[in-house]
């Protein structure tokens, strides 16, 4: 199996208000309405990232393969839904950049091998309109550097923790239960 | 600097460093899954694991508490789907006659001191009522755990928790544990792990341990400890496990993010008011409502000391006409020194209608529901909207409920 790479580039969408700030508590029945649990089928998902998000109803429709979701803090809150970490995936979504996780989708997303980082400086990026929706950045993950091509700065991310880039790494938790048998 | 007990028991499960808000693998002494829930570990497995061994049969384990026997064919082909995998992977099952899981792993002596345990329960950090690690997690990281024997685990910060002073019945260990789910709400203990001193705590016993660490998991909290205990506690633990008891304690230079004291002198009976466990009053507010059933048991209050206390209360009286009160052990064990000790006959003689051991009555559908409009007491841990049917549900004392249900409305051993 090819490693994975683990820097991504790609153009950035900035999940804020009416008012341009980062939009707090996106919980789970936000990023995946509750209506269409009974969808199992991964690429039946992506059209309802965000459906159930003020605003932001049509995401799915204008979000491209390998954009970047910049979001408020304790994104994910709520109650554990998988579909809410799959609806990403299936939209080939390249990351997820927010200042916090809700802790079980955190947890979910991590399990799933889908790349979720923190940075504590996005707020204050957003505001000082340092990123802006359609920027292109570029964000290592093992050295946590984020870079801005489009502004040419760069900014503090928090690097994927060993557990995080091992599971990332071999693909998910269950494909690293797999490398791990042969030791 | 010094470790908290949490970070101790998990750098004694991890080759990394277990600072807080570090993420660590952890190495697991215990792996289960329920009857609920199995299924999916089950199939997870199968799907991702099929015909590789587990990492340790003796450390996996199945444990039927939520629906025992099955009551409906979900749960029964949910049962089997487990038994089948225990057989073809020679694990052992404690099946529908045993009890409330985190119960049985205590009383087995699986849950011991400083070890770590898993499985599908969210009330599993109960075991740091015993000073264990316990936590539930959801199927594809206990499918993974059943397959490598670790997980991985975000150390969290601890709080201390200092209660002030002492209680007295008809004050008990529930009015203490709500009372201290009163203060902290479901956001100062969030994501945290906490460590109860004070001498009210320190004297409790076994199922008062227990009644407060299972609530942990609605103060949000990753864990509770009590450290501090007396000879008699480790007589009964030592006794009950068979394993030695000799929990780790914090450094005194370690670091807690915050320190909170509770004053509980003169503490009154505590109710739970619909629908959130940590509405809280004193009883004297909620007097005289009309009740309508009532329900002793659960992994908070299902131990034979709290159902002895309910029978305290019975003794000689009656549970209202047009009252229910159903009671239900903890575990066979709790079961059979209820029966050794004549308290199932006197909970009977009162009138309450008494089950086989398990959750029935916390989760729903086992030992009946509550319709629209019915007002329960019940001892559990949760009164959430919908979780036990249509009606209300207030939580309170296993003593306070029996004299509720003599009564007919939310009263205080007191009034009787
Ligand atoms: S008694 Fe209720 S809270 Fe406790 S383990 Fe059973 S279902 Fe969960």
């Amino acid at each position: 199996m090819a490693e994975k790479k683990t820097a991504h580039r790609g153009r950035i969408w900035i999940i804020s208000d009416s008012q341009g700030n980062l939009i707090e508590n996106i919980d789970t029945d936000q990023i995946f309405h509750n209506a269409f649990l009974h969808i199992t089928e991964l690429s039946q998902m992506g059209q309802y990232a965000l459906g159930n998000l003020e605003g932001w109803k049509d995401f799915s429709k204008k979000a491209r393969s390998g954009d970047i979701l910049v979001a408020g803090r304790n994104f994910g809150a709520g109650s554990s839904r998988q579909q809410a970490v799959d609806c990403f995936i299936s939209l080939k979504i390249g990351l997820i950049l927010v200042p916090s996780f809700g802790a079980i989708y955190f947890r979910n997303a991590l399990n799933s091998g889908f790349p979720v980082l923190k940075s504590s400086v996005l707020e204050e990026l957003v505001r000082e309109k340092k990123l802006e929706t359609g920027d292109e950045i570029e964000v290592d993950f093992l050295q946590g550097e984020g870079l801005s091509l489009s502004k040419d700065f760069s900014f503090r991310v928090e690097p994927m923790s060993s557990v995080q880039s091992d599971i990332f790494k071999a693909g998910n938790l269950f494909n690293y239960g797999k490398t791990m048998l042969k030791d | 600097m010094g470790k908290t007990i949490i970070e101790k028991i998990i750098q004694a499960h991890t080759d990394d460093d277990a600072a807080p808000r570090k993420i660590v693998w952890m190495g697991l002494d215990v792996r289960s899954a329920r009857d609920f829930g199995g299924p999916n570990v089950v199939k997870n497995y199968e799907r991702e694991y099929s015909g590789l061994p587990l990492a340790d049969k003796k450390k996996t384990f199945f444990t039927f508490d939520l629906c025992v026997p099955a009551s409906s064919l979900k749960y029964a082909d949910a049962q089997q789907v487990c038994r089948d995998f225990a057989q073809k992977h020679d694990i052992k099952v404690f099946d529908v006659n045993k009890g409330i899981g985190s119960h049985v792993l205590i009383e087995e002596g699986l849950a011991g001191a400083n070890s770590t345990v898993v499985g599908t329960d969210s009330h599993l950090n109960i075991l740091g009522a015993v000073g264990c690690f316990g936590q539930g997690m959801g199927d594809v990281d206990i499918a993974f755990a059943f397959r490598t024997g670790k997980t991985w685990f975000e150390v969290p910060e601890t709080i201390k928790v200092l209660l002030k002073g002492d209680f007295s019945y008809p004050a008990t260990a529930k009015d203490l544990t709500l009372k201290v789910l009163k203060e902290l709400g479901t956001k100062r203990a969030a994501l945290k792990a906490v460590e109860f001193y004070g001498e009210a705590v320190r004297e409790l016993s076994l199922s008062g341990r227990i009644t407060l660490c299972s609530m942990v998991t609605e103060m949000a909290g990753v864990i509770g400890f009590i450290p501090e205990f007396e000879d008699s506690f480790r007589k009964e633990i030592e006794g009950i496990s068979k394993t030695e008891f000799n929990p780790v304690q914090a450094d005194e230079d370690c670091h807690y993010s915050e320190v909170i004291e509770i004053s509980i002198d003169r503490l009154a009976p505590q109710v739970a008011v619909p629908f959130s466990p940590d509405n809280v009053q004193d009883i004297s507010e909620l007097k005289g409502t009309k009740i309508h059933s009532g329900f002793i048991g659960s992994c908070t209050n299902g131990r034979t000391e709290d159902l002895a206390l309910a029978a305290r209360e019975l003794n000689e009286k009656k549970v209202k006409e047009d009252v229910m009160l159903k009671v239900v052990p903890a575990t066979a064990r709790v079961y059979e020194e209820l029966l050794e000790q004549g308290i199932l006959q006197a909970l009977f003689r009162a009138g309450a209608i008494i089950s086989n051991p398990g959750c029935g009555g916390c989760a729903e559908g086992h030992i009946g529901l509550t319709g629209e409009g019915e007002v329960q007491i019940s001892t559990g841990n949760r009164n959430f909207e919908g979780k036990q049917g249509k009606g209300k549900t207030y939580l309170a004392s296993p003593a306070v409920v029996a004299a509720s249900c003599v009564r007919g409305e939310i009263a205080s051993p007191e009034d009787l």
